[in-house]
């Protein structure tokens, strides 16, 4: 039967790519926006798949903000994306580093 | 294995995949379809888990409004495909590694697990019998977690706002109209009366 | 009475050195001599009625610290009388001379005001020889002891813009503190045994330190002995005697009523004088006393031997000063106190006459302190003439010896003749081993000072005139301020031997010093000194008449035999004539390697080690760290990314491991 542990197993998944996104492209802004909607998205499963087996709805609930605030967040980075882009004519994140310590 | 599992294994497998294309495709665009797909498999399963209320939410919002901002921050930044070509081999290794390593770790952890003795009694809200999820969610958020409800609420507004903010820009080469400048204009120091004798002219 | 003979030369010091500008300079001056002649009034007053009775005149409270006790306080007791009047008197009449020898003093530009610094110092260091004679504790003696150091330091130093005058002024002051570090030493072993540093509580528990054993360092020794031989240490530093006598004649780079008064009459006598003092302790230390006599024997010897070839006419007087004391000690260490108190009393008179005649003959030459340049002075200042040879006559020990004419029981002499006299049949009447070293040594010394001494006044006052004809023709004789105080000092050098001949060592030494001076149940000395075989009681006289004989052949009669002497005796010569060459090998041994720790530790250990450390942690370790640390902050988002994982990572990995949450 499909049990609590297989939906875990996938939102683990998705997880570990997202992170996988995150770091691992070079050349371009919007991938690690698009990874951490996925990673978003894997926790989402997660609270939906622990109400549903648990008969609790605080979960899906919690979902549903979090789905607000991604979606804050991803107009947010496009918009700074926009602005990265209009200054630096690129969105590659190879050379981005005014931020050096 | 009943149409419950295949479906489940379909939805899980096609969400994993796709989400794996979007890390790796090279086009953007290729990235945010991917993305969309992943979200509507998702979406399935969430139907499956009896969820279908969140379900529609992030059809309609994930799918209809962010992955759409996406794919038009996509085209509108007119991306130069050419370089785009990843350079993904570079820290390949330690990231598959560091990604193994956490699969494992999680895996570990998820085959130990086991609920806590009093879990039943500690849930925050009980599933009503009876209701539709939509209606026993609909209960909740306006009742025990309006505040929340309110608060999710500006923080989109504060999300528009910044949006804005961020990437509006004046441009300087074109007229605009300053109504209250035009208002407060003093007459005595912009108009000179003069008067003209009939055919005479300035 | 006593507070006032100890502060007023105090508060004349700081009336001329803060209140001149006030005042102005003569009456700054004036008044601060003229304080001091009130406490050498007071001193005699003091001396002649005292009567034998111990007083304990409390000042002010000083310690109170678990049991150390010590006040500010006088002890008035006959030692402590005798040198109250040496201390005031020659002090005195240093200030009376000084202000005439130290006007239009040729070191100092037209001017510049510098005589009322010197009174003002002169009037510091008597304060502090006196606060040391007449202190009722250890620490008094020692704060006394340390400020006539200091004095002593800024006097040689007076002339500040000499290198030499400063070289010698730290030089005083570094070999002085040697032996200050003994003395300090003896002080602290002493309240380590005695649990106290006043003098009544000291000399009552000396019977007691005798029996006791001390372990110090490796060694068990006997603790009185032990104590006793530190205190000597200060009293060798501070007294000039052998091995650490090397600052005396640097010392007379300083303005010579300094010499008068520092050199020849006080700061050098404060080591008998604490010898004496402390007598209770030192008559039961045999093996110290022992010591004390081969160190004194030796440095009369040794320094009368130097001082037979020295050409300034200072540095004779310096080292006759240093072969003088070693007779103090000498009688000191046979169990005499009272002699070498009375040679004390005597000497100053006319050692300091000696000094100043010495300045008068310097400033009538025009500043000129080479004998070599003088010569047939004594028509052109005569005072000065009759001054020294009455001061020769007193130091050379010129007397009727024998008991072949006596006023009762005292014999007839020159003071020095009595005193001198007195030690030497007394180092005969000891009847031990290094006594007869002391009597060979002293009898030796003696020919020997009447030689040198001679030789000075034959070869300042007699002779043909040598060196600068322009500072012969002008010489003559100085004011009546300068010449008043050598015949005071004259008059005393003649009759201060007899007058107190009988106080001092003849019948009525024990009432005199009634328990001043502790004199141990075995020594008779002193007694038996009075009967020695009339042969070696008149020995020294025959050394005596040996030296000036020899002296008026080798400068009179025959002049040239000396250089003669010296060319053939080259060697002799020029050891004698560099002083055994004492200050090379104390440079060579002590300075230099000094000099090496200074600079290895200025170096190594100041720069390398300190420096190094705490440069090698801000300049290397620090910006090594920094950089290592800057690389974490590259800017790349990624590589944030990337750091977050790992430590999540790793964060998981640990809460499995450890089985954080079932």
């Amino acid at each position: 039967m499909i049990g609590l542990e297989h939906y875990l197993i996938v939102a683990a998944f998705l997880f570990v790519i997202g992170i996988f996104g995150i770091f691992l492209n070079r050349k371009n802004v919007i991938v690690i926006l698009m990874s951490i909607e996925l990673m978003l998205l894997a926790v989402n499963i997660n609270f939906v798949a622990f109400s549903s087996f648990l008969g609790d709805l605080a979960g899906q609930v919690f979902t549903l903000f979090i789905l607000t605030v991604a979606a804050a967040e991803a107009a947010i980075g496009l918009a700074i994306l926009v602005v990265f882009f209009r200054t630096r004519g690129t969105i590659a994140v190879d050379d981005a580093n005014v931020m050096k310590g | 294995m009943g149409i419950t599992a295949v479906a489940f294994y379909l939805f899980a497998l096609v969400s994993v995949v796709s989400g794996l294309m979007v890390v790796i495709s090279r086009n953007p665009v290729h990235s945010v379809l991917w993305l969309v797909l992943a979200f509507f498999s998702s979406a399935g399963l969430f139907v499956l888990l009896g969820a279908e209320f969140v379900a529609m939410l992030l059809v309609i919002v994930y799918m209809g409004a962010v992955a759409v901002l996406f794919l038009f921050v996509v085209m509108m930044l007119d991306v130069d495909f050419a370089e785009l070509r990843g350079q993904l081999a570079q820290y390949l290794p330690l990231g598959l590694l560091i990604g193994v390593i956490l699969l494992m770790e999680l895996g570990l952890v998820f085959s130990q697990w086991s609920f806590a003795p009093g879990h039943v009694a500690a849930r925050a809200a009980v599933t009503p019998e009876g209701v539709t999820n939509t209606a026993a969610l609909g209960q909740l958020i306006y009742t025990r977690y309006i505040y929340l409800f309110q608060a999710s609420g500006l923080i989109l507004l504060v999300a528009m706002i910044g949006a804005i903010v961020l990437t509006m820009r004046h441009r300087t080469n074109i007229k605009r109209q300053d109504i209250l400048e035009q208002i407060y204009r003093d007459p005595a120091a912009s108009m000179d009366l003069k008067d003209v004798k009939p055919g005479q002219g300035l | 009475m006593e507070t006032v003979i100890l502060f007023g030369p105090l508060l004349g010091a700081l009336i001329a050195g803060f209140g001149h500008r006030l005042l102005g300079e003569r009456l700054a001056i004036t008044l601060a001599t003229l304080l001091l002649f009130l406490s050498a009034a007071l001193s005699w007053w003091v001396f002649l009625t005292f009567d034998g009775q111990t007083q304990h005149i409390p000042i002010m409270r000083w310690i109170e610290s678990g049991s150390l006790s010590v006040d500010w306080s006088i002890r008035l007791d006959r030692l402590t009388a005798i040198m109250l009047v040496v201390v005031t008197t020659v002090s005195s009449l240093v200030h009376l001379y000084s202000v005439g020898y130290m006007k239009d003093d040729p070191q100092f530009p037209k001017g510049e005001s510098y005589t009322p610094r010197f009174f003002a110092y002169l009037g510091f260091f008597t304060f502090a020889m006196l606060a040391l004679v007449t202190s009722d504790n250890l620490l008094q003696m020692y704060f006394g002891w340390e400020g006539v150091g200091v004095a002593s330091y800024l006097l040689i130093g007076f002339y500040y813009r000499k290198p030499s005058a400063n070289a010698a002024a730290i030089k005083a002051f570094v070999v002085n503190r040697v032996g200050d570090f003994g003395f300090a030493i003896g002080i602290f072993a002493l309240f380590y045994l005695v649990d106290g540093i006043n003098f009544s509580d000291v000399f009552a528990a000396g019977p007691k330190l005798a029996e006791t054993q001390f372990h110090f360092l490796w060694m068990d020794v006997n603790a009185v002995e032990m104590v006793t031989f530190f205190l000597f240490i200060g009293a060798m530093g501070k007294s000039a005697q052998l091995f650490l006598h090397t600052w005396l004649p640097d010392a007379m780079e300083g303005p010579t009523p300094v010499s008068a008064l520092i050199h020849a009459a006080t700061m050098v006598t404060a080591g008998v004088f604490l010898v004496s003092r402390m007598s209770p302790l030192f008559e039961f230390a045999p093996g110290t006393l022992a010591f004390v006599t081969v160190i004194g024997a030796t440095t009369a010897f040794i320094a009368a031997s130097i001082g037979l070839v020295q050409n300034d006419i200072k540095r004779v007087i310096a080292y006759s000063t240093m072969s003088q004391l070693g007779y103090m000690f000498a009688a000191a260490g046979v169990g005499v106190y009272q002699a070498a108190m009375f040679h004390l009393f005597t000497h100053a008179f006319f050692k300091a006459m000696l000094f100043l005649g010495a300045g008068s003959v310097i400033t009538a030459m025009h500043h000129e302190q080479d004998m070599r340049a003088y010569g047939n002075l004594r028509k052109k200042i005569p005072i000065t003439f009759w001054a020294m040879i009455i001061g020769t006559l007193a130091i050379t020990g010129v007397g009727i010896p024998t008991s072949l004419m006596k006023f009762g029981d005292i014999p007839i002499g020159f003071a020095g003749f009595l005193s001198k006299d007195s030690i030497i049949e007394s180092t005969y009447a000891a009847g031990t081993g290094v006594g007869q070293y002391a009597w060979v040594m002293l009898v030796l010394a003696a020919a020997m000072t009447a030689f040198y001494s001679w030789r000075l006044i034959f070869m300042t006052f007699y002779g043909p005139e040598k060196g600068d004809k322009h500072a012969h023709e002008h010489a003559h004789e100085s004011g009546w301020v300068m010449t008043v105080p050598l015949i005071v000092l004259a008059i005393g050098a003649t009759l201060a031997g007899m007058l107190w001949y009988g106080d001092f060592v003849g019948a009525g030494s024990q009432a005199f010093f009634g328990n001043s001076v502790f004199t141990g149940a075995e020594n008779e000395v002193l007694h038996r000194a009075h009967h020695v075989p009339e042969l070696i009681a008149s020995a020294p006289f025959f050394a005596m008449l040996v030296g000036f004989v020899l002296a008026w052949i080798f400068y009179i009669r025959a002049p040239k035999i000396p250089a003669a002497l010296a060319g053939q005796f080259n060697v002799l010569y020029r050891l004698l004539l560099n002083k055994y060459y004492f200050d090379e090998i104390y440079d060579f041994v002590f300075t230099q390697n000094a000099k090496r720790l200074g600079h290895f530790l200025w170096k190594r250990g100041d720069g390398s080690v300190i420096d190094g450390t705490i440069n090698g942690v801000a300049l290397g370790l620090v910006p090594r760290v920094t950089r290592l640390a800057h690389r974490l902050q590259s800017g790349y988002v990624y590589h944030y990314a990337l750091a977050t994982v790992l430590g999540l990572v790793g964060l998981l990995t640990w809460m499995s491991i450890s089985a954080g949450a079932n």
